[in-house]
This record gives structure tokens, C-alpha cells and sequence, in this order.
């Protein structure tokens, strides 16, 4: 029985239990430690799962937005074409473990990008076959600030089940239809949850640095404002800030041509490249970095809250860690709200 | 949730194909499923995504009018690396069509009502599609005048239509050419859009004006329309801006917080002087 959607489990019982999926023909992908930095990776092993890291260097994104994805496939033969429309058959069931709460959230603001009025069928077909086992953070650093976008180190938006490291062992609350699936499916690695597990008192404390909402509120006047160019001066329009983002979609579209036949592919990009809105003609409506530094911050804290209802944004804090010369993008927001 | 390929391209035949002027092509396509002919319908002022398979896609208008059954029509200029390679395709060739994508042309608000089309250079494709519709649906409309500018006689696309239109007696046409633009046997007017517009005065009265052209005409062009009693909610226009998905994901053309692909790309100048110059 379970009761109140909550269980325990030790780590005994939860590697045997990762294992038991990785058994049961679903494919793992988990944090694995590798130098200094922590990736997720696609694992055969349970073994090599390491749940030290603060933060991964990238997200779990690219699991349902692949940095290249092939959207049909062409073939020319003698004037004549046929396309071979995208299959989502031969993709696998996937269980994401230990992601954060920051990472689980990143899917709500994808989502609603991608189904945008009119569905993105190899987001969504990826999508519904991910089950995300979440682990709640119990430290965090100076860059995070998911407390400041609605979010938390404990919170439970995008998961299907949450793991709470106590003291000893986990706390297991079960989210969704889909996650009680699959506990249900291996109930035995599980234990009842003590009496009084205080879920909170683990969590890691994460201060409030900004309201989205007054952030947002400011800059719907904030357009032609001179804080783009002092807060983008350094800025080297790398776009490294985008490429570890858990909520960035936007994407070109590219051939992969060979010979008679090919792909059109959907590929990462960033709204930080000069040539990302370059027209033909020469003419670019975003020509200097600090305009791009302006897209980059409204189209997350204020166009996407005022038209999808969404912060394109989960306070990972890996913009700030990965960026070359130091920007911090809660200190920016702080500043302006 | 429609489970269709948002990115899949209706598979087309190029049909004909028209040379407008130095540089620049219309493309007759008809869909080469049936099917997707008889499900396929646009409105005018929608745009749309033409791919060359091993090139890419490269996004237009759709130049042809919805009034006119059966194929859809684009004009363009070879000027990137899709246009070449769509330029070099020939008549017969297998191409690749997704659309149609953002706002269309409010021609039912504009129903008993004048309209005044003035267009440069390669924006008439736009406005082609919107005149054509109007001009099949004739009885609904007032007085209807065309104003057509381009650098050169040789630069003007849609010549035989031109010569279609001045012929009618219910359209008056003007076309002008830029100062040294002319040749010997030249009969239009001589000038920039701007001036000439200013020459023909026309009143704007009940009148709609619909502006498509570069933005140095279009920036000329307002001023002389503030100045003969137009104002903001009586004149529409087009933007274009960089796109790839053509259906608000890619990230690419939004201005300020509008979609020039959902939000337009047709916007009345109303809503245009509410946008941040990010166009």
C-alpha cells in the first residue's frame, strides 16, 4: 500500500532499482561524475551513477530536444522525390534519474513552446516516453536562484516521482500516473515512509533574490532602456548560455545532405549569434550583441510569461556558471527588479 | 493533438516559370498529391516555406490570389543559397511547400471600401495575392488604385499583369520608375514611390492603403499618407524578419514580444507604431 504517494527507499534499494529498469528494456540516463565536472550519460550500470554534483553541465533537455534531430529524411531519384516522414517507433522508453527540481521544471516552458498552437510531433513523441526521477537538492551554490522563478529544491513540477535524500535513505513521492507505474512495477525495492520525515528540513536553503513577477512587470517598459548595453558590454555573443539551458528552444533548421538523399535536421541555436536573424539582404533587426542580450532576457521573463504564461527560465544558474567572462544573469535581474 | 509533421513539406511541381526581371522568378506550383491538393486553402497575405531537398528553405509570400483555384505561386530574387538553388531549378522539378503560415489581409473589414495598393520593387509579390483577390471579388470593393514602383523598366515584375490592370477600366494603375530608371519608350511616371504618390493625391476617404515595399519607401511613404488625412488604422503593411519554423518556435522573427509568422506577417500601421524598431 501506499500511502499519501509517499515511500521510502534506501540506496541499496534504489540502485537495485535503477537496475530493475535497465532490465526491464528502458533505457537510463543519470549523472556520471567525470573529472571535476558531472554529465548525464545513457548507463548499462548503475555503478557509475554519481549524485555528488551541484549542478551537471548540461541539462537532461536534450533527451526530448536533441541538438540535432532529423525531421524527414529526402531522397531524389531521377526528378522524382520521396520523403520518409519522422518515425517515432524505434524510440525508447527512457528514465531520466537524478536530475534536479531546476531541470524537471525546464520541460513546462519547452512544452509549451513546442505546442505553441501547433504540436511539434518529435518533441511531444520524445517527450511522452521520458519518466523523470527527481532528486531534490540538499546544497546548492551562489549561482543557483530556482526560489526566485517559482521553483524550489524540493519542488515537484515536471517530475514524476522525487526523490528526498534524509538523513538516511530517500524520501519517494509519487507525482504522476507515471511514476506510481513504475514503483508499482518494482514495489519490493520500496519501504513505508517513517512517521515524521521532514522532507524540508534536508532541502537546500536557496534565497530569494528577485519576484519574476516585478522583473517582469518592469521590463514590458524596459525595451529601449541603456541597461542592455552596461550589462552586455563584455559579452562575447558565445552563446554557451543558451547551448546548457534547460528551457532555451530556439532552434535553426538545417540540410544534411549526401548525394542524392539526406535529412533536414532541427539544430540548437542561440538567440546570442549575430547571424541568427541576419536577413538575406544584409539588414539585421538584432545586430548588436547588447540588442541579442535584450531578446535573451525579455523573450524569457517577459514575452514568454505574457504569451505562453510561462518564465522561460528555472533558476539552474548554468548560464552564469558556463559563461566565459563572468555574466550573472540573477544578478542582472536583481538589479533591474 | 493533431499528430501530423509540422516540418513535412507538401511535395509540388513546378508547373511554369516566369522570368519577371533580371534576377527574379515565378514559380506556378501544383501539388503533386491530390489529396493535398483538395485540403490545401490559404488567404491572402499568408506566407509560406518553399524547400529545394539538399538546400533548405527559404521563407516568401504566397504571390498568387486564393480566388484562383488549383496551384499557389511565389516570386522571388536570387539572393541567398536557397534562392539560387530554387532559381536553378527547372519546370517539372519536384520541390517542397509548408505553409500557410500567419495573418491574412482583413478583406472583409475592407468590403464597400477604396483601396490604394502602392508597392516597390519586390514587394508587389505580396500585394499581387491581396489585388487578385480583390480584383476577382470586384463588386465588393469601391474604387481601386495601384501604385507601383521600381528602380528600372527592366525591374518591374508582373509586366503582362501590369499591362492586364491598366487596361481595366475599374483599376486605376500607376507605375514610375526611379530617375534614370527609364528607357526611350517609357510611359509611366518618373520618381521615387513617395513623390509620385503625393502627384496622384488621392483621397482618403473611406480609403484603405496597403504599403509593401523596402523599408526606405515605406519610411517616405507614411508621411505622405499623414499628409493626405490617412490615418494609422486606415494603412497596413507587411514585415518580413528572418524565420525557419514559420510557426513561433525557432526564436527567430519575433518583434518585441509579437511573431512576425503568427502575429503576422500583415500588421495595420496601428499596430505596427505599438512594435519596438526591431524589424
Amino acid at each position: 500500500m501506499i500511502h499519501n504517494n509517499c515511500l521510502q527507499i534506501t540506496d541499496k534499494g534504489l540502485k537495485d532499482w535503477l537496475a530493475k529498469i535497465i532490465a526491464g528494456g528502458k533505457q537510463l540516463y543519470a549523472p556520471v561524475r567525470e573529472g571535476d565536472k558531472t554529465a548525464f550519460k545513457w548507463l548499462d550500470s548503475v555503478a557509475e551513477i554519481s549524485m555528488e554534483h551541484i549542478q551537471t553541465t548540461q541539462s537532461a533537455k536534450a533527451v526530448a530536444f536533441p541538438r540535432a534531430e532529423k525531421l524527414f529524411s529526402y531522397q531524389k531519384e531521377k526528378g522524382a522525390v520521396t520523403l520518409q516522414d519522422y518515425n517515432p517507433d524505434n524510440l525508447s522508453e527512457t528514465v531520466i534519474f537524478g536530475l534536479h527540481p531546476c531541470d524537471a521544471a525546464g520541460f513546462r516552458p519547452l512544452g509549451s513552446i513546442f505546442n505553441w498552437d501547433t504540436p511539434d510531433k518529435p518533441y511531444n513523441e520524445r517527450r511522452k516516453r521520458m519518466t523523470l526521477i527527481t532528486v531534490s537538492c540538499t546544497k546548492s551554490d551562489e549561482f543557483c536562484f530556482c526560489t526566485s522563478v517559482n521553483g524550489g529544491p524540493g519542488n515537484t513540477e515536471g517530475s514524476d516521482i522525487l526523490l528526498t535524500p534524509l538523513k538516511k535513505d530517500y524520501l519517494v513521492e509519487i507525482i504522476t500516473e507515471k511514476g506510481q507505474k513504475l514503483v508499482e512495477a518494482y514495489q519490493s525495492c520500496f519501504d513505508t515512509p517513517p512517521e515524521n520525515s521532514d522532507k524540508e528540513a534536508c532541502l537546500a536553503k536557496v534565497p530569494v533574490r528577485f519576484s519574476p513577477e516585478e522583473v517582469s512587470r518592469k521590463l514590458s517598459g524596459m525595451f529601449e532602456s541603456k541597461v542592455w548595453e552596461t550589462q552586455s558590454e563584455r559579452c562575447l555573443g558565445c552563446g554557451a548560455c543558451a547551448f546548457v539551458c534547460p528551457a532555451c528552444a530556439c532552434f535553426d533548421i538545417q540540410e544534411n545532405s549526401k548525394g542524392n538523399s539526406g535529412d533536414r535536421l532541427r539544430c540548437w541555436d542561440s538567440c546570442g549569434f549575430s547571424l541568427f536573424t541576419l536577413h538575406t539582404s544584409g539588414h539585421n533587426p538584432r545586430s548588436t550583441q547588447s540588442q541579442r542580450w535584450r531578446q535573451r532576457l525579455m523573450h524569457k521573463f517577459s514575452y514568454m510569461p505574457d504569451r505562453l504564461s510561462v518564465i522561460g527560465c528555472t533558476g539552474c544558474g548554468r548560464c552564469s556558471r558556463a559563461c566565459p567572462v563572468d555574466m550573472n544573469i540573477a544578478e542582472h535581474l536583481a538589479d533591474i527588479g | 493533438m493533431t499528430d501530423y509533421n509540422i516540418y513535412l513539406p507538401y511535395l509540388v511541381a513546378i508547373e511554369k516559370i516566369t522570368e519577371e526581371a533580371p534576377g527574379v522568378k515565378t514559380f506556378r506550383l501544383k501539388f503533386k498529391n491530390d489529396e493535398d491538393a483538395r485540403r490545401f486553402s490559404f488567404k491572402a497575405g499568408q506566407f509560406a516555406e518553399y524547400s529545394v531537398f539538399g538546400e533548405g528553405e527559404c521563407t516568401f509570400c504566397i504571390a498568387s490570389s486564393p480566388t484562383r483555384d488549383g496551384y499557389v505561386e511565389c516570386t522571388f530574387r536570387e539572393a541567398g543559397k536557397v534562392t539560387s538553388a530554387l532559381a536553378k531549378l527547372e519546370e517539372g522539378e519536384t520541390m517542397g511547400f509548408r505553409g500557410p503560415f500567419g495573418n491574412t489581409f482583413p478583406l472583409d473589414a475592407w468590403k464597400g471600401k477604396n483601396l490604394l495598393f502602392i508597392a516597390g520593387g519586390i514587394a508587389l509579390p505580396p500585394m499581387r495575392c491581396v489585388i487578385w483577390n480583390v480584383l476577382d471579388t470586384r463588386e465588393n470593393f469601391k474604387d481601386v488604385s495601384i501604385l507601383y514602383g521600381a528602380k528600372s523598366v527592366a525591374d518591374l515584375v508582373y509586366k503582362d499583369e501590369l499591362k492586364a490592370w491598366d487596361e481595366r477600366p475599374d483599376v486605376k494603375l500607376v507605375t514610375t520608375v526611379d530617375p534614370g530608371g527609364e528607357t526611350p519608350d517609357w510611359k509611366g511616371a518618373i520618381g521615387f514611390v513617395p513623390s509620385v504618390l503625393e502627384k496622384m493625391n488621392p483621397s482618403a476617404e473611406n480609403t484603405i492603403a496597403i504599403v509593401c515595399g523596402p523599408p526606405v519607401m515605406i519610411k517616405f511613404t507614411f508621411p505622405v499618407l499623414d499628409k493626405l488625412g490617412f490615418k494609422p488604422e486606415q494603412i497596413y503593411t507587411t514585415l518580413e524578419n528572418r524565420m525557419k519554423c514559420g510557426v513561433g518556435k525557432c526564436g527567430r522573427c519575433n518583434v518585441g514580444k509579437m511573431y512576425v509568422c503568427k502575429d503576422g506577417p500583415v500588421f495595420s500601421r496601428v499596430a505596427l507604431e505599438a512594435l519596438p524598431a526591431e524589424y
